[in-house]
């Protein structure tokens, strides 16, 4: 299993805000045992797509050079559960955003509805002391995971090409507009 | 500028919100980390939270610095000597030293940020 808990970005605005979707499905496996005949997306697992959406939007608006680490969920409330076939909508907003780390509101929406509401804050570990102990290389923001984003990019890019507005400069800057450019 | 009254109130509700306390847990003298739990990664959120609510700046460090005793030759014995608490007054200006000077054990360290010199702190960037 990878640990990547949103599918798409649909739209992201650097340092402002970023909507991504997940889709649940019985093809995993948790969902078997969480319940037996009865499939709901664990909270804790609404909790890290929501905060894999912000964690990407603060990584992105300091260029991925600091290392995001979800540090504290203050507020996390939810309204309803989420079941194999349903489609959750994760929307993001960064309202804070400094050098030891940022905060966002998330949500998360089912069929338009909200199904949670929550604040996390995240911290930038700090460089010196984290290349000592984990190295230079970023963990939190493997390819993996930042192919997501990759990806929003680059269907960005070929429906812009499609429409016949695909400018080189525009097409190698970070996803600005809906969806996802 | 706002009486000590009315920041001290909105300083409380900042802090149920960042911990997760009651109102009247949150007295003057209560101490972030003993009385009202507080972890590190708390000093960061309550950082964010008094910058949103009192419209204040405030730059990395000036509120609760990073490494407090950053001489390591001003403790000794497990105290701060003479020479480490005056370095240390000058870093906590808004904290009370008074009974931590009768017995400087560098434990009792964490007790010296207290909702008071969170209070104070506003008071003198809302002043400035």
């Amino acid at each position: 299993m990878r640990w990547i808990w949103i599918d798409k970005f649909t739209e992201f605005r650097s340092g402002q805000f970023a909507r991504a979707i997940k889709n649940l499905t019985l093809a995993e496996e948790h969902l078997h045992d969480h319940f037996p005949g009865y499939p709901v997306m664990p909270a804790s697992l609404i909790i890290e797509g929501l905060a894999q959406t912000g964690g990407i939007l603060v990584g992105e608006a300091g260029e991925f050079a600091q290392k995001v680490v979800l540090a504290k969920i203050p507020r996390a409330e939810f309204f309803g559960v989420a079941c194999a076939g349903d489609q959750l909508t994760y929307e993001v907003t960064l309202t804070d955003l400094r050098a030891e780390g940022a905060v966002v509101d998330a949500k998360a929406f089912l069929d338009g509805e909200l199904l949670c509401d929550s604040e996390i804050v995240f911290a930038h570990l700090d460089n010196t002391r984290a290349n000592q102990i984990f190295g230079p290389k970023n963990f939190v923001f493997t390819q993996q995971l930042l192919g997501v984003l990759d990806l929003a990019k680059a269907q960005q890019r070929a429906k812009e090409l499609d429409a016949g507005a695909g400018a080189d400069g525009e097409a190698n800057g970070p996803p600005a507009a809906s969806p996802a450019e | 500028m706002p009486a000590y009254d009315e920041i001290f109130e909105k300083v409380q509700s900042t802090l149920v919100d960042a911990l997760g306390v009651d109102e009247d847990d949150v007295n003057r003298e209560s101490t972030l980390q003993g009385d009202l739990g507080a972890e590190s990664i708390d000093f960061l959120d309550i950082v964010f939270r008094l910058e949103r609510n009192f419209g204040i700046k405030i730059p990395r460090g000036e509120l609760f610095p990073e490494n407090l005793v950053a001489d390591p030759e001003w403790i000794a014995d497990g105290k701060l000597t003479s020479k480490g608490v005056s370095e240390l007054k000058a870093r906590l200006p808004f904290a009370d030293l008074s009974k931590f000077e009768a017995d400087p054990d560098v434990e009792k360290m964490g007790d010296l940020y207290t909702v008071d010199m969170l209070v104070q702190y506003v008071q003198s960037k809302l002043a400035a």
